[in-house]
């Protein structure tokens, strides 16, 4: 039950397919990846075993996964999409009962050699399966409000099964990516106002109820916010992290105090320096023009992803770029805020620099997913 | 669903439109990022990079060594020995109690030991080493290291620690170091950093204290690259400290610890002092404590033990107790009648033993009385009755100035501590402090050193050696500093009559060098070296006139507290004098008997240089001084063996 609407002949076959690939992402995302494994590298004074080489691993491992995935022609993501998306809601619950608590939260799953987090998956079959929906939706409906609220439960119950892990960043996310797409098919602007207008007065309502028995959020994540506030306020206690990231990232300067010379992660004052807070030591070792080199590092892929978008005219296709590409720029812009104060600490990981297993997968199949778009795109 | 071309293209032309938004939306939000990063690392850097610097580096005060104390010779008072311990680090232990049982099998530790230890390794942070033996024997400390490898996270440390050879000898004088208190840093105004080294060392009494600026040194530093939790990662920069100056004492050790041994059990002060230089060469109070035991935090039960001995053993009786110097006190009220004309030395009194004034009877010692007395004898028989007479004609006003020019009622400035002025009363002085008017009833009790008059044996020896001299010597006890000689004033003269002077030695010569003297059994048999002294016994209650009419009881009936003070002062040779000595026996009885002989043992020792040879000693009584310098010799401690001498 082919969904094609377009001239399947125009689609590069065979192994003709590596020659249309989208490269250049590639290329930056290696680039990008390559930042990550030479900080991991200085983080641990000089050592590649201990973060540095199971990084590198992974990230082989991924890659070979995105090729995979790019090769095999887009249509059968789309049809694979609901199957992806009930996989992933099931493995959501799992982790409810057999997960491991880490962290003061239930995360992830041990299955065998793979440490998963079922939430990062998530963010990708979720997006899929809202893709694959208004690929499916009569265009007329797309604003009908019977037909939000289906894409609506969509994103709210892979949400909910986060949000009780406890998981308030990656709930976050799942939210706002599930946001874009709908908002990219096309869903009245009016909605996404009232929805926003709402927010504002969730946001009221969790500050006017905390302290009473109904608070909205854990005590820790109130603390979290209210470090966010102000970190100055506590600086040994709860706003000891963010303190020392600025510190770290501000004290590299404009030029960073040299590669393997950053005190603040060498001396361990940085919490989660190799995976949440890993930026901050790229700050203090390259300075602005190290972090802002990989800003543009990662403003370059998303560019590529867009233009790779605009360029199919199959709904699905574009759909789902559009997706991940928003996911893929929500975990750096709420992991960049986070770091540099402007952000609750939640615990989003930097895309691609941030040593840790499911992620890195998860992205390299997001990738593949937009890699195997834009090779099948109609031409 | 297939869709039409026209929705195709419709399809594709929403989504175009909603990603540009969106993509704007992303490069707005990446020029925030930039902006932010910009902000941080540009215009904020300079701030941030100092607080990076002040998190990673710490200073740490490096404890400067303490300046040692020597005796005028150069044998070791205050020392620093090395002190063994032994730490614990539980971060590095990994499972402590396992590793404590292991060391328990090596070294003794005590159950309140091991619950103080268990409670430090959870009180403090995991990175923090406890100590879990203190002052090991060479034999343990080397046990736990030779087993340092099955013991993780213990350390086998070297400290220094003060230490005092001669023990109790100094325990007065040189007093000890201890831990700083509180009360340490709240008196000084701007204590140095370092007093809040932990197990660092400050001096509490004596010279440990009063001289604690010159003894302490200062503290070097160093500069540590620390990590998030404290930890030591390496060490940048050192800049050493100067340790602590050298003090050299004036008193010579092994007179010290004559005297100190010849005080034995008594509670009992002696000074001797160098007339000339007024250098005190010896400073002993009997009994003594052992510094040590202070130094190492002493246990309640040594304290209690110390502070309920009715012997006062902690108090400094030298400086600090102030004793009716009674007959000692005689030469002062002569020496003001001299000056003031009143009386030459053939001056003479009748004594019928007692002195009739008003409605009030003033007892001679001697109830028959002395009969006619001139100024010698009555220094020589001590005759009370002759003092209340010329101190009727001069007045306290004068006497007590007369007791000020020689010493007393003032303040002698050493470095020890709970140094006593004394009391040398006067009219005003009793307004003062009693609100009452003076009576010649004062004055006559004041005249032979009893009533209000109070000194202390230094002002006693200060007052010997002024006489002695007839310049005003001032006490000295730090000779040199870092073997910088302290600068040695002549002391000024006193502008006393030299016949009056000469009146009173000739009748402390006679105390001692006639027959009838009350200090003849206490002579130097030695020509060249003759003693003059005086013999003071000081009542420490009154005698009731019933007491006195049922006959009054003689000293060795009473309790022990209630017996009368013996004084002994005096100078030798008298022809050339050296040395001035004072002995208190507190509760001792008489001077002559208690106090006199502890006096010519101890001048002699200071003149020979030695134990005094029998020679000196009259030749009736060698037989007997002969077992008791055998017996005290006995007692004396071999410092050739304890003085690392630097001299």
């Amino acid at each position: 039950m082919s969904f094609l609407e377009y001239r399947v002949k125009t689609v590069p076959g065979g192994l003709r397919k590596v020659f249309y690939l989208n490269w250049p992402l590639v290329v930056l995302i290696t680039a990008v990846a390559a930042v990550g494994f030479l900080i991991l590298y200085s983080i641990a004074g000089g050592r590649m075993e201990v973060w540095a080489e199971p990084q590198m691993k992974r990230f082989a491992a991924g890659l070979v996964l995105m090729f995979a995935i790019a090769l095999v022609p887009i249509w059968f993501w789309r049809n694979m999409a609901g199957l992806a998306y009930g996989t992933s809601l099931l493995l959501l619950l799992a982790v409810e009962f057999f997960g491991v608590v880490g962290m003061g939260a239930q995360r992830w799953l041990d299955i065998g050699p793979l440490r998963l987090q079922p939430s990062e998956l998530a963010k990708v079959t979720m997006v899929m399966m809202l893709a694959a929906y208004y690929d499916w939706l009569d265009l007329k409906k797309t604003s009908h409000p019977l037909w939000v609220l289906i894409p609506v439960l969509m994103i709210l119950v892979p949400t909910f099964l986060v949000v009780i892990q406890p998981n308030l960043g990656t709930s976050l996310m799942l939210l706002m990516g599930g946001a874009a797409v709908m908002f990219a098919a096309g869903v009245s602007i009016w909605y996404f106002a009232v929805v926003a207008a709402l927010i504002g007065g969730l946001v009221f309502a969790v500050f006017t109820t905390r302290g009473t028995p109904w608070q909205f959020l854990h005590d820790y994540q109130y603390r979290r916010i209210d470090t966010f506030l102000d970190p100055s306020a506590d600086p040994l206690g709860a706003g000891y992290n963010i303190m020392q990231a600025k510190i770290a990232l501000g004290s590299g300067g404009w030029g960073g105090k040299g590669f393997m010379q950053g005190t603040q992660s060498r001396l361990n004052f940085l919490p989660e320096k190799h995976t949440d807070f890993i930026f901050t030591t790229l700050g203090e070792e390259f300075g602005f023009v190290g972090a802002f080199s990989l800003l543009i590092l990662y403003g370059l892929i998303l560019f590529f992803c867009f233009t790779s978008a605009l360029q199919s005219k199959d709904r699905f296709s574009q759909l789902l770029i559009i997706g991940l590409s928003a996911n893929f720029f929500l975990y750096l812009a709420v992991n960049l805020s986070m770091v540099m104060g402007m952000a609750p600490v939640v615990g989003v990981p930097l895309p691609f620099l941030s040593y840790g297993g499911s992620v890195m997968l998860v992205l390299l199949i997001a990738f593949g997913l937009i890699q195997s778009a834009h090779v099948h795109r109609p031409r | 669903m297939r869709r039409t071309a026209r929705d195709t293209e419709e399809s594709a032309r929403r989504i175009n439109r909603r990603s540009l938004m969106m993509g704007g939306a992303m490069v707005a939000m990446f020029a925030v990022l930039g902006v932010r990063m910009r902000f941080l690392s540009v215009e904020q850097a300079d701030e941030f990079r100092l607080l990076a610097e002040e998190n990673r580096i710490n200073m740490r005060l490096i404890p400067p060594e303490r300046g040692l104390i020597f005796d005028r010779n150069g044998v070791l008072i205050a020392g620093n020995e090395q002190n063994y311990r032994v730490t614990v680090t539980r971060e590095e232990a990994g499972d402590v109690d396992a590793v404590l049982a292991r060391l328990t099998n090596l070294i003794p530790i005590t159950a309140e030991d091991m619950e103080r230890i268990k409670r430090d390794l959870d009180r403090n942070s995991p990175f923090v080493p406890i100590i879990v033996a203190d002052r090991l024997s060479w034999e343990d400390f080397s046990k736990v290291a030779m087993n340092a490898p099955t013991l993780p996270g213990v350390t086998p440390e070297v400290g220094l620690s003060r230490h005092y050879p001669l023990v109790e000898d100094f325990s007065h004088v040189v007093g000890y170091v201890g831990p700083v208190s509180e009360r340490d840093l709240e008196e000084r105004p701007d204590p140095d950093p370092v007093l809040r080294i932990p197990e660092f060392q400050i001096g509490k009494i004596g010279v440990e204290r009063w001289m604690e600026d010159t003894l302490r040194g200062s503290a070097g530093n160093k500069r540590i690259e620390v990590n998030h939790v404290g930890r030591v990662m390496r060490e940048l920069e050192r800049t050493d400290g100067t340790p602590g100056r050298d003090l050299q004492l004036t008193i010579d050790a092994e007179v010290q610890n004559f005297i100190q041994a010849r005080l034995g059990e008594e509670s009992a002060a002696c000074v001797v002092m160098d007339v000339n230089t007024g250098e005190i060469i010896a400073c002993a109070s009997s009994p003594g404590f052992d510094p040590n035991l202070f130094v190492r935090g002493i246990t309640q039960r040594d304290y209690s033990a110390l502070m309920e001995d009715d012997h006062r053993p902690l108090a400094n009786k030298t400086v600090q107790g102030a004793y009716p110097p009674g007959s000692t006190f005689k030469m002062v009220t002569a020496l003001a009648a001299l000056e003031e004309g009143l009386i030459t030395p053939e001056t003479t009194h009748y004594c019928p033993g007692y002195l009739e004034f008003g409605d009030r009877r003033f007892h001679c010692w001697k109830r028959g009385g002395h009969g006619t007395v001139d100024l010698a004898k009555s220094l020589s028989e001590s005759c009370d009755v002759y003092y209340y007479e010329i101190a009727q004609a001069v007045g306290i006003d004068k006497i007590a100035e007369m007791g000020r020019r020689l010493g007393l009622g003032i303040r002698h400035d050493l470095p020890m501590s709970a140094i006593s002025e004394g009391i040398m009363p006067n009219k005003a002085w009793k307004q003062e402090r009693w609100g009452q008017d003076w009576r010649i009833g004062d004055t006559i009790n004041a005249s032979i050193g009893q009533g209000y008059v109070l000194a202390s044996p230094l002002q006693l020896t200060v007052m010997t050696a002024r006489i002695a001299t007839g310049r005003a010597v001032v006490p000295r006890l730090i000779r040199a500093i870092d073997g910088t000689p302290e600068p040695l004033p002549e002391a000024e003269p006193l502008g006393l009559s030299a016949e009056g002077l000469r009146a009173i030695r000739g009748g402390m010569y006679e105390v001692m060098n006639t027959q009838r003297g009350t200090a003849y059994s206490s002579r130097i048999a030695d020509e060249t070296m003759a003693f003059a002294g005086k013999t003071g016994t000081s009542q420490v209650r009154n005698i009731t006139a019933a007491e006195r009419a049922r006959g009054v009881i003689s000293n060795d009936q009473l309790p022990w507290n209630r017996r009368d003070h013996a004084l002994y002062v005096g100078y030798a040779p008298y022809e050339n004098p050296r040395y001035a000595v004072t002995v208190v026996v507190e509760h001792g009885g008489g001077g002559s008997a208690a106090a006199a002989p502890i006096a010519r043992d101890a001048i002699l020792r200071v003149l020979h240089g030695d134990i005094p040879p029998l020679t000196a000693y009259p030749a009736n009584q060698r037989g007997r001084i002969e077992t008791d310098l055998n017996a005290l010799r006995e007692k004396l401690r071999d410092l050739t063996q304890t003085g690392n001498s630097r001299a």
